[in-house]
């Protein structure tokens, strides 16, 4: 993980770290803290608890996104404080605007067009969201430019060593995020065999040939889940309210839990409890018939 | 509210879920009068049957079991854009007169007094779900004359469901009007929490409270954590 931030995200870039709910990249997210990367674009539908926790280390300039909460428990207070402060540069679309404009870039367009927005606030705060008159039918569309992140950070259950990423359970826009980027590390839970990865091929979600490097991370999705792995750490965005409400006790967690750890390897060790709590329990599919 | 807004649910429909007490009453609804309601969340689960109360909308038990599970780029255009969801339902800050409803921020956008979390699906879900419910708690600081911002226009909106009464578009003028009240709330409680002159319909359907399986799912089944539930 650290060779591979190290190489590929750079001061200034614009940083994506996907996955809705699932699978998002903490162990990612904490060794650019450690790095301590600065002046990035941090990109995600929903920043969720690792871009607070990147935006209290210092590491954003800039954020664009589409929903800034802790999903089912309330605010994000190191977000919120820089918004209210003044010190963090927003990009607002809804979900759709977001997945939109991965879109676009995955497939090297330089827009894309939705039907959205109309009578809404959000074109008159972010003068990115435009319209165009369809050619065929007179239609007003909204439009979304492309977003061509320079690195692309995306959590995976599985993958072999050229990155042949294998996801199930919530696919959020990861792919299309992927695609879009000039630079892209797959974290996976698993390395395992290219034969693995070619007798289900239609689980593969991302290939080696979008892969700048794969870093193998049990757990580095925690608190975030990997289906199949472990269960979302609920209890932990609970308790990040209290943690996050004040600067200074969000500071403390930093320290504690992101500077004063090597790894993942090294974070886990030092909350024995988890592992056994979140562990997920067995339901495994019949599998399909590939032949021919 | 949850046992109100369930309620607003019919057997069979195709319904895009939102967090929070939304989420309560389409599970609600599932398993009491509509078992074939096809649950759609934003995060991709389609037809989803989870055997927890998700926390979130991107829960692991929203997966286990589903119908359909596709990536978020599907979820709005193959279904939402493409005119397969029959009900949204949204929560919101705000809630003005004319149901439009603000999850963006409370005073001006540049240097707001509170930062919300922003639209999530809510814009794009209020302007192609075919009939839009609203549940929100009320308060004049809830729902005033106007939305300080327009996160999601509430022009699709059949109803919204509150803690004292239900209120409804009214069809020509856009405006919403009180039609139904709780048991021992009257017109005027309902009037002093909305910031603006609400007007009543003259014959105002009675909201029947929970009934006692309702309450029992929800308290020993549903949310047994009171995740949404108050009492």
């Amino acid at each position: 993980m650290q060779e591979a931030i190290a190489r590929h995200v750079r001061d200034g870039d614009v940083v994506v770290i996907e996955g809705f709910t699932h699978l998002i990249s903490f162990a990612a997210g904490h060794e650019i803290i450690r790095q301590r990367r600065r002046d990035l674009t941090l990109c995600r539908l929903t920043p969720d608890l690792i871009y607070d926790q990147m935006i209290a280390a210092g590491c954003a300039k800039k954020l664009v996104f589409s929903w800034a909460g802790n999903p089912g428990v309330g605010s994000l207070h190191a977000f919120r404080r820089a918004v209210e402060d003044g010190t963090l540069e927003l990009e607002e679309y809804s979900h759709f605007g977001m997945v939109a404009r991965f879109s676009a870039g995955a497939a090297r367009l330089p827009f894309w067009s939705l039907r959205d927005y109309a009578g809404t606030d959000l074109p008159r705060v972010n003068p990115r969201i435009k319209s165009v008159t369809c050619p065929y039918t007179g239609e007003a569309l909204a439009t979304v430019p492309a977003l061509n992140p320079d690195v692309t950070i995306v959590h995976a259950q599985r993958a072999d060593a050229q990155g042949n990423s294998q996801i199930w359970g919530l696919l959020g826009v990861q792919k299309e995020a992927a695609f879009a980027s000039q630079r892209v590390i797959v974290v996976v839970e698993e390395l395992v065999d290219e034969g693995v990865i070619r007798a289900d091929p239609n689980r593969t979600v991302i290939p080696a040939a979008i892969v700048s490097a794969v870093v193998v991370e049990p757990w580095g999705a925690h608190p975030s889940y990997a289906q199949g792995y472990y269960d979302r750490d609920n209890d932990f965005y609970v308790a990040w309210e209290a943690i996050s409400r004040e600067g200074r006790s969000l500071q403390q967690y930093l320290e504690e839990f992101v500077f004063g750890v090597r790894d993942r390897a090294d974070y886990m060790r030092k909350q024995p409890m988890l592992a056994g709590a979140l562990k997920a329990r067995a339901q495994f599919c019949a599998g399909v018939n590939y032949g021919f | 509210m949850a046992a109100v807004a369930s309620r607003e649910l019919q057997d069979g429909e195709v319904v895009f879920v939102g967090i929070g007490l939304p989420n309560l009453a389409c599970n609600l609804a599932r398993r009491t009068h509509a078992p074939h309601l096809v649950l759609i969340y934003e995060s991709g689960a389609v037809g989803a049957v989870p055997e927890r109360l998700p926390v979130s909308i991107g829960d692991p038990a929203l997966v286990t079991g589903s119908l359909m599970v596709c990536g978020m780029a599907d979820v709005f255009q193959l279904f939402l854009q493409n005119g397969r969801i029959e009900v949204g339902f949204l929560g919101g800050a705000q809630v003005d007169r004319y149901a439009n409803i603000n999850t963006t921020v409370i005073g001006p956008y540049e240097k707001p007094t509170v930062r919300l979390p922003g639209s999530g699906g809510a814009a794009e879900i209020a302007i192609h779900a075919r009939r839009i419910l609203i549940v929100a708690k009320l308060s004049p600081r809830a729902f005033p004359e106007r939305v300080d911002f327009l996160t999601s226009p509430g022009h699709r909106v059949a109803k919204v469901i509150t803690d004292k009464g239900v209120l409804e578009r009214d069809a020509q003028s856009g405006e919403l009007l009180l039609t139904g009240l709780y048991p021992g709330i009257a017109v005027a409680d309902v009037q002093a929490a909305v910031g603006w002159p609400l007007r009543a319909r003259p014959r105002l359907d009675r909201l029947d409270p929970p009934t006692s399986i309702e309450r029992q799912l929800l308290r020993d089944v549903l949310d047994p954590q009171r995740l949404y539930l108050t009492s």
